[in-house]
C-alpha cells in the first residue's frame, strides 16, 4: 500500500544540542491565553520554555522572553494598560533596554503590552470593522535583521493566523515616518489589511532590533496540521506553509547560541 | 418582576423557620415566583409548615421546569433504561452529574455537554449567548476537566426579518467575546434561519473537556466537618429568578420586559476561575465541586448536600456580595456568573487559600458538611432554611403531561412536495439545474458561514486539527500520541416537525455520520431538546416521540446519551418552534493526523458516492427554498449509517481516502459544491450510473436528501482496495467523477458548467449582504 503523508506529523526539527540549553521565558498574566502555545513553539524550535508569572520579581536566567496573546486582566481598560504595571514587566523593560539587550517578542496582547510599556511606539485600537477577526494572514517580512526574524529572507511572504479585536495599529505620521526610515517596520499585511492598521503595519521593532511586537500569531504556525491552511488556490488558500511561524523562534535561538544553524 | 421582587424584600428579610411555624397564614408570593398551587401545597406538605421566604425562593427555582425537568423526566428515563453493555463499556460517569464522562483510553477521559441559553439570548443577545458559554464551560470544569473547545448551534428567525440582525449581531459577538477571552477554540456549530425561531431563537452551547481518570470530580458534599467554600465572582442582583421566571414561561407581549433577569458575564473572571480550579484539582485540594448556574446557591447547596452522605450547614451572611442590599431569598436565587462552590477538608484549607490568593480569586467559607441529613441555612445565626436537600434538588414534582398526536399531523404528512403547487416548474434543463445549484448554495441555510466563524478564535490551544466548515471539529488531546476527539452537532427542525420520532433519529444519524466522516469512532451523545410548551399536548407528543426516537436509535448505533438539557416553552403565544432536538456526537481518533477533511485537493483522485439515492425531497432545503413544508422526512436506516460509518472510519485509518463529506441538507448538490470550494479545487462529475441504478432523475440525484450517504476522494493507488472493502461490506458505491484541480470549475454532466469563482461569490455573499 502507499503510505499517505500524515497531515499532522510533527515537523522535523534538527535537534541541535546547543539549542536545548537556551531558555526562553513565556509570561503568563491572569487572562493570558496563548502561553501554552508559545511554550510549545519554543519547544518545537529546540529550546527550553520557562514559565514566568506576572508577579515574579526576577527574570531568572532566561535568554529571551515571549509575551503571548490573550486578554491580560480582561483588557476591560485599554488592552495591555494594566499588564504594563506588573512587577515582571519592570524587569523585562530593564533587561530589554540594558546593554545585554534581552530579546523580547510580544504577540497580539503581548504587542499591546509592549506599546503600553513604551518599549515600542504607537498603539492599538479596535479593528476598523469593529469585529473580532480570525483568519489566516499573509505577511511580508520587511526586516530580517531583528533578533526574531533572521531566519527569514528579506521580503519573504509568510502565512500565520491572526485573531484579535483591537488590532488596528496607529501612530502619528512622524512616528510612522521614522519607523519606515529606520527599517523598524518588521512585518506588513499583504493582500488584505485585516484591521485598518496604518500603512498595513503588522509588526515593528525597537531601534536595537531586540524587541519585536506583532499582532498575528506565529506560535500558531509551528506544527504541520495545526497551523493555517496552505497550498490552496482561491480565496480559501494562500500558498505558504503551515509552519511559517517557526522561524521566529529559530531566529532568536540562533542569536542566543551565536549563529549556530 | 420588580413588584414581585419588592414584595419578597419586605416580607422575607427576617422570615425565620421559627417565625414560619408561628405564622402559618402569611400570604406568600408563590405564584409570582412561578410555582403552581399544587406545587406550593406540596412544599407545605414536605416541610410540615409554610416555607420561609428563603425556602420558598429555593423551592421555586429548583422546582422550575428549567432545573427540575418535571415535564420531561418521565420520558428522559429512557436514556438510562435503554442501555446495552456495548453502550456502557466506555462510560465512566453517566447522566445526572454536571456532565457525562467517557473513557478515551491511555488514562484519558473526556467530558462534554450541550445546553440551551435560548430565552436570555432573545432578551439580551450578547449577554445571553456569552453567559451560555460561561455556564457550560463551568459544568465541564466541575467534572475536574480542562475545557478544550466549544461549539455553538444557532437557530434564528428569517434572515430578512429586521429583528434577526439584532439577535445575530448580539449572539455572535457574545459567543466570540466570551469564548475568545477564555482561550477555548470554537470548532464548529450550526446556523439555521427559519421564521419559526423569530421570537424564540435557539442559542445552544457545547463545551468539551479532557482529564486524566484520577482527576474526575463529582458534585457531592461528604465527610462531616469538611468546609464549604464559595469562590469566584461576588454575588449580585443579576439573573435573580432567571431560571424560574424566564426559562419556564413563554414570551407574551402583555408582560413587562424581562431584561433584569438576564445575567451579565465577565469572561476574565471565568478564565481565572478555570486556571485556579485546575490548580485545585492538580493539588487534590477539593473533595467535591459544583458550579453555580441556574438557581445559584440554592442549586449548589442542595445538590451538593443531596448527592453527599450527610447534610450541610451554611451561614448566608458570609456570602461576598456585589450589592449589600440583597435579601436572603435574592442571594439564594441570584444567578451571578463565574462562581463555584467546593467542599474542602480542614487540612487543605490553607493550601486552598494559597491557590485563591495566587489567582487573586475572592472566596468565603460559608459553613460545613454535617451528618444530620438536613440542609440548614442561617442568617446571622437564625435559621432561615431547614430542609431535606433531596426534596429541593431531586424529589421535585414530576408531571405526566397529557400528550397526543396532533390532529394536523396526518394532513401535514400527506402534503408531499412532489406534485405540490410549489414544485411547479422543477428544474430539468442544464441551465435550470445550474441556476438551481447556485441558488441552493447561496441560500441562507446553505451559504458560507465564515462571517460568523471568523469572529471566533479556532486556533487557541494549538490543538485544533479540524474546525468549521469541515463536517466535525477535531481537537488533539495527547500531544505525544495524537489521541483526539471529534465533535459534531446536528438537528433538522423541519424533519422533526414532519415526524418527531424519525426526525430526532435523523439528527442523531447526521451527527454520527459527521463524526465518522472525519475518521473518528462515535462514542457518546449529548442532546439539547428545544421544544415549545409541554402544557400543549401537541408539543408534549413531539417531545415524547423525539426522546423515544433518540433513545431507540442510540441502542442501534451503540452509543449512550451521557448528558444534555431540555429547553421548553420555546414558543410565542400559542405558536411553538419546530421541535428541535440538537444532537451532539463525540468520537475518538487514535491519531488526529488521520482525520479526513471535507475538501478535495489532489488532482486526478476518484470521487465516489457511497449509499443509494431515493426521491426524498419532503422537508428538504430545496422544498424549503420553494416555501413548502410537508410530507415524510427521509427514511432512517441506522444499520446503513453504522455500515457507512465503519467504511469511513476504516478508510481514514488505513489511508484509503483523502477527503470525505457527508450528504445531508442540500443533498449531493451542496456536498459537491462545498467539497470544491473548500480548497478551490474543481471536479468532473457524471451521475448517470447513480440515476440508472437508483431510478432517479438528475434533479433528484442532486437535491434529494436521502440519508446514509457520503462522497469520498480516493487516491488512484487506493481505488481497488477501497472498492473491494465496500463490496465486501455490501455497501453501495459508485464512482461519480474525478478531481480536476486546474479547471477552476465544477462540471456535472447534464448541468451547465459552474465556475468555482461564481459559486464562491454566490456562496460567500449572503451573510455579509444581510449583516454587514
Amino acid at each position: 500500500m502507499t503510505e499517505l503523508p500524515l497531515i499532522g506529523e510533527a515537523v522535523a526539527v534538527t535537534a541541535n544540542p546547543r539549542l536545548a540549553g537556551a531558555r526562553i521565558g513565556v509570561v503568563t498574566f491572569p487572562g493570558t491565553l496563548d502561553d501554552r502555545d508559545a511554550a510549545r513553539a519554543v519547544r518545537l524550535a529546540g529550546a527550553t520554555p520557562v514559565e514566568l508569572w506576572h508577579a515574579d520579581t526576577t527574570l531568572g536566567d532566561v535568554d529571551a522572553v515571549v509575551i503571548p496573546g490573550g486578554f491580560s486582566y480582561g483588557d476591560y481598560l485599554r488592552a495591555g494598560a494594566i499588564a504594563r504595571f506588573a512587577p515582571l514587566m519592570s524587569r523585562i523593560i530593564d533587561a530589554a533596554n540594558s546593554d545585554a539587550k534581552l530579546p523580547v517578542l510580544g504577540i497580539c496582547n503581548g504587542f499591546q503590552i509592549l506599546t503600553e510599556s513604551h518599549l515600542l511606539p504607537g498603539s492599538m485600537i479596535k479593528n476598523d470593522h469593529l469585529k473580532f477577526m480570525c483568519r489566516d494572514q499573509v505577511l511580508r517580512v520587511e526586516n530580517n535583521s531583528t533578533a526574531w526574524t533572521s531566519d527569514y529572507a528579506a521580503g519573504q511572504e509568510i502565512t500565520v493566523p491572526l485573531k484579535n479585536q483591537d488590532g488596528q495599529y496607529i501612530a502619528d505620521e512622524k512616528v510612522l515616518d521614522a519607523l519606515e526610515a529606520e527599517g523598524r517596520v518588521v512585518f506588513r499585511y499583504v493582500g488584505f489589511n485585516p484591521n485598518g492598521s496604518r500603512r498595513d503595519i503588522a509588526g515593528i521593532s525597537n531601534a536595537a532590533g531586540n524587541v519585536v511586537g506583532l499582532m498575528p500569531h506565529p506560535e500558531h504556525a509551528v506544527e504541520a496540521g495545526f497551523g493555517p491552511e496552505t497550498g490552496l488556490s482561491g480565496s480559501a488558500g494562500n500558498g505558504g506553509s503551515d509552519t511559517d511561524g517557526l522561524g521566529f523562534f529559530t531566529s532568536v535561538l540562533n542569536k542566543i547560541v551565536g549563529g549556530a544553524k | 418582576m420588580s413588584t414581585s421582587a419588592e414584595t419578597v424584600n419586605k416580607k422575607f428579610n427576617i422570615d425565620t423557620v421559627e417565625n414560619a411555624a408561628k405564622t402559618p397564614d402569611v400570604e406568600l408570593p408563590w405564584a409570582e415566583l412561578g410555582l403552581k398551587q399544587n406545587e406550593f401545597d406540596e412544599v407545605v406538605k414536605v416541610l410540615g409548615r409554610r416555607p420561609t421566604g428563603a425556602e420558598l425562593a429555593m423551592y421555586s427555582v429548583m422546582w422550575s421546569e428549567h432545573c427540575s425537568y418535571k415535564s420531561s423526566k418521565n420520558h428522559l428515563r429512557q436514556f438510562g433504561e435503554k442501555v446495552t453493555d456495548e453502550m456502557k463499556k466506555d462510560m465512566l460517569v453517566g447522566i445526572g452529574e454536571n456532565a457525562g464522562v467517557t473513557n478515551l483510553g491511555d488514562g484519558w477521559a473526556v467530558t462534554f455537554k450541550i445546553e440551551s441559553h435560548n430565552s436570555p439570548s432573545f432578551v439580551e443577545p450578547y449577554q445571553g449567548a456569552a453567559t451560555g458559554i460561561g455556564g457550560i464551560v463551568r459544568d465541564i470544569i466541575s467534572m475536574g476537566a480542562r475545557p478544550v473547545a466549544v461549539m455553538d448551534p444557532l437557530r434564528f428567525g428569517a434572515i430578512d426579518h429586521p429583528d434577526t440582525a439584532r439577535v445575530m449581531h448580539g449572539a455572535v459577538a457574545g459567543i466570540g467575546g466570551y469564548g475568545n477571552s477564555l482561550g477555548l477554540p470554537n470548532i464548529g456549530g450550526e446556523m439555521v434561519f427559519d421564521s419559526v425561531y423569530q421570537g424564540n431563537p435557539l442559542v445552544n452551547a457545547l463545551a468539551v473537556g479532557v482529564m486524566r481518570h484520577e482527576d474526575i470530580r463529582l458534585a457531592n458534599a461528604s465527610g462531616k466537618g469538611n468546609k464549604v467554600v464559595l469562590f469566584g465572582a461576588r454575588t449580585g442582583g443579576d439573573g435573580i429568578g432567571g431560571a424560574s421566571v424566564l426559562a419556564s414561561e413563554s414570551f407574551d407581549d402583555t408582560k413587562p420586559s424581562k431584561r433584569p433577569a438576564v445575567q451579565v458575564g465577565d469572561p476574565f473572571a471565568e478564565k481565572v476561575l478555570i486556571e485556579c480550579c485546575l490548580e485545585l484539582f492538580k493539588g487534590s485540594l477539593v473533595e467535591g465541586i459544583q458550579d453555580l448556574g441556574a438557581a445559584g446557591i440554592s442549586c449548589a447547596t442542595s445538590e451538593l448536600a443531596s448527592n453527599g452522605d450527610g447534610g450541610m450547614e451554611v451561614e448566608l451572611t458570609s456570602v461576598l456580595l456585589r450589592d449589600p442590599t440583597l435579601t436572603p431569598g435574592e442571594i439564594l436565587m441570584s444567578e451571578s456568573q463565574e462562581r463555584m462552590m467546593a467542599v474542602v477538608t480542614p487540612e487543605n484549607v490553607a493550601a486552598f487559600e494559597a491557590v485563591m490568593d495566587k489567582w487573586a480569586v475572592e472566596y468565603s467559607w460559608l459553613g460545613e458538611v454535617t451528618d444530620t441529613g438536613r440542609l440548614i441555612i442561617t442568617w446571622e445565626g437564625e435559621v432561615i432554611v431547614d430542609v431535606d436537600p433531596r426534596t429541593v434538588a431531586h424529589d421535585g414534582p414530576v408531571y405526566d403531561r397529557p400528550y397526543a398526536r396532533p390532529e394536523w399531523q396526518d394532513a401535514v404528512q400527506a402534503d408531499a412536495f412532489t406534485g405540490s403547487v410549489q414544485d411547479a416548474g422543477r428544474p430539468s434543463a442544464p441551465a435550470e439545474l445550474a441556476a438551481a445549484v447556485t441558488e441552493l448554495v447561496a441560500s441562507p441555510n446553505m451559504c458560507d458561514k465564515s462571517w460568523i466563524t471568523n469572529q471566533y478564535d479556532r486556533y487557541v490551544g494549538g490543538n485544533t486539527a479540524m474546525a468549521f466548515p469541515d463536517d466535525a471539529g477535531v481537537v488533539r488531546v495527547d500531544e505525544e500520541t495524537g489521541l483526539g476527539v471529534a465533535l459534531a452537532t446536528d438537528a433538522n427542525g423541519r424533519y422533526t416537525y414532519l415526524d418527531p420520532y424519525h426526525g430526532a433519529q435523523l439528527a442523531l444519524a447526521e451527527a454520527y455520520r459527521n463524526v465518522a466522516t472525519s475518521g473518528a469512532v462515535p462514542m457518546a451523545v449529548s442532546d439539547c431538546l428545544n421544544f415549545g410548551s409541554p402544557e400543549d399536548p401537541d408539543v408534549m407528543w413531539q417531545l415524547a416521540e423525539a426522546i423515544r426516537g433518540l433513545s431507540d436509535a442510540c441502542m442501534v448505533l451503540g452509543i449512550p446519551v451521557t448528558g444534555g438539557n431540555v429547553s421548553l416553552y420555546n414558543q410565542t403565544g400559542t405558536t411553538p418552534i419546530h421541535p428541535s432536538p440538537v444532537v451532539a456526537v463525540l468520537g475518538k481518533l487514535d491519531d488526529v493526523a488521520r482525520r479526513t477533511p471535507s475538501g478535495w485537493k489532489e488532482d486526478g483522485q476518484a470521487i465516489y458516492l457511497l449509499g443509494t439515492t431515493a426521491a426524498e425531497l419532503d422537508g428538504s432545503e430545496w422544498a424549503n427554498l420553494r416555501g413548502h413544508l410537508g410530507g415524510q422526512p427521509p427514511k432512517v436506516d441506522l444499520a446503513a449509517e453504522r455500515a457507512l460509518g465503519e467504511i469511513l472510519i476504516n478508510a481514514s485509518r488505513d489511508g484509503m481516502v483523502d477527503s470525505a463529506h457527508d450528504l445531508s441538507e442540500g443533498g449531493l448538490a451542496a456536498a459537491l459544491v462545498e467539497s470544491a470550494l473548500r480548497y478551490g479545487v474543481g471536479a468532473r462529475i457524471a451521475l448517470q450510473d447513480v440515476m440508472d441504478r437508483d431510478g432517479v432523475d438528475l434533479f433528484t440525484a442532486l437535491f434529494s436528501e436521502t440519508q446514509g450517504r457520503a462522497i469520498v476522494g480516493v487516491p488512484r493507488s487506493e481505488e481497488v482496495r477501497f472498492t473491494d472493502m465496500c463490496t465486501a461490506r455490501g455497501f453501495a458505491h459508485t464512482r461519480i467523477g474525478v478531481v480536476d484541480a486546474a479547471s477552476g470549475q465544477l462540471e456535472i454532466n447534464g448541468v451547465d458548467t459552474l465556475s468555482l469563482a461564481a459559486l464562491r461569490e454566490a456562496h460567500e455573499a449572503t451573510l455579509p449582504k444581510y449583516f454587514d
